[in-house]
């Protein structure tokens, strides 16, 4: 019997029998497909991220012709955080020349739309600078990130003190007043970047605060493309089930609490979104594997019923990928290989 | 990270055609078949050329449309990207911006 070298959901190393990783392949689906009811990963599919984690390889990928288009959110602010002292469009040049991006994108170190807002000025003329010498597409990004706007950073009675206190009514209503601030600031940003040659904006760790921040995502993506009908909008969400912090809250009718990626890309697609990205949580206490056939099982019902690209979220404790800072070769290359050829991604 | 993930799934960015693609479906929402079928039309290639970047060094060389090495009067940057547009008959946000600056 082959014993499988693979990692937990933590990075850690773990040596399984192949029983247990078919085992763990079946309880990751099944988790997946009886939470969102959705369909599971069929025999064949099962087989064949088998063979993918039970390669001996330190390293695989996809076959020759399932190559996609990798678009990398937040790559300034990742040279920045790992000590290389380069200037934001010396990064976006290294994604470019030196990391084979197929696009990039421009950011600030403190990537919310609520701070950047004071520093349009410099944003704008860095994206005008930037969009001379790259020649890849170049987005700006930011997160919603709703929770800035409660006290005491901002305007806002702090949702998350209320609640505790039973003030339900309260915290609904700080959440609405939220929703709108945000969407006003993200309305403004995502439009002077736009004017100033964006490629498009990006709306990172979209519904991080739950549905009140997935509501005022929607609303100003909307607004932007109606004002901006070329522009190309990417919505990348932070977790596969919008929180219910609000609970009440809906999109054309459609309540927010509860969705999954096959229903959230329903609401993206309305609302104007050109690119959707879904994002699945790892759960550390279970393999990758494990992890990544539950995060396929989403993705793939969430590509089969978009009309848009789907570009999953694969970063760190994203996408079948441990929570570890520098995630290792042999787990990232396996969950891409995965989520691409049996999710049937359009791009990460 | 962004290396392991290039290197297994990757199209390439400008080594090859990932980034018009990429533009492809930024600007019709195509999925990745289709956005691949319609650049290999437009570049006059084969879909499994696409990612070659043996062929596309040689294609990008031809249509001018930035290379990975920098070198004397070849296009770069913003040149690169209004052979792109035209190229694949799509508009690039910009390259409109750039020509509103300098009329």
């Amino acid at each position: 019997m082959q014993k499988i070298y693979t990692r937990m959901g933590d990075g850690s190393v773990v040596v399984l029998s192949e029983s247990k990783l078919k085992q763990d392949l079946e309880e990751g689906t099944r988790d997946a497909a009886e939470r969102a009811k959705i369909s599971p990963l069929s025999r064949d599919e099962l087989a064949r991220l088998f063979d993918i984690y039970s390669a001996p390889y330190r390293f695989v990928s996809v076959e020759h012709g399932n190559e996609v288009v990798l678009s990398y959110d937040a790559g300034t602010l990742k040279i920045r955080r790992v000590g290389v002292l380069t200037h934001r469009i010396q990064s976006l040049q290294i994604y470019e020349k030196i990391l084979s991006a197929d696009t990039a994108e421009l950011d600030h170190v403190d990537y919310s739309f609520k701070p950047v807002k004071a520093i349009m000025a410099y944003e704008q003329t860095e994206m005008e600078q930037a969009s001379l010498m790259m020649t890849i597409p170049l987005f700006y990004g930011a997160m919603p990130n709703l929770g800035l706007y409660t006290q005491p950073d901002g305007p806002c009675l702090n949702p998350m003190e209320l609640l505790p206190q039973g003030k339900i009514s309260e915290a609904r209503a700080a959440q609405e007043e939220m929703v709108e601030h945000a969407v006003r600031d993200m309305v403004y940003v995502g439009s002077l970047m736009y004017e100033s040659g964006a490629d498009g904006i990006n709306f990172d760790t979209t519904a991080a605060a739950g549905d009140a921040d997935f509501l005022a995502t929607l609303r100003a993506v909307e607004i932007l493309k109606k004002k901006y009908p070329r522009m190309c909008i990417e919505m990348g969400m932070s977790g596969e089930f919008i929180l219910g912090m609000h609970g009440e809250l809906t999109y054309d009718g459609v309540k927010l609490a509860g969705l999954y990626p096959h229903k959230q890309v329903e609401l993206a697609e309305k609302a104007g979104v050109t690119i959707f990205g879904p994002a699945v949580n790892t759960n550390t206490n279970e393999s990758c594997a494990w992890n990544t056939a539950r995060a396929v099982t989403f993705t793939k019902a969430c590509v089969e019923n978009s009309h848009i690209p789907i570009h999953a979220n694969m970063g760190m404790g994203v996408g079948g990928l441990p929570v570890i800072d520098q995630p290792p070769a042999d787990a990232v290359s396996r969950a891409s290989k995965a989520m691409v050829e049996i999710g049937r991604l359009d791009g990460l | 990270m962004a290396i392991a993930h290039s290197t297994a799934s990757g199209m390439g960015g400008m080594r090859t055609a990932g980034d018009l693609v990429a533009r492809m479906q930024m600007s019709r929402s195509m999925k990745i078949k289709e956005a691949k079928e319609d650049v290999a039309s437009k570049l006059k290639v084969s879909v499994s050329d696409l990612a070659d970047l043996v062929v596309m060094n040689e294609v990008r060389e031809d249509l001018d449309i930035g290379r990975v090495n920098a070198l004397p009067r070849v296009a770069k940057g913003i040149d690169a990207k209004f052979r792109i547009a035209e190229l694949l008959g799509i508009e690039i946000n910009c390259v409109n911006q750039f020509k509103d600056r300098i009329k």
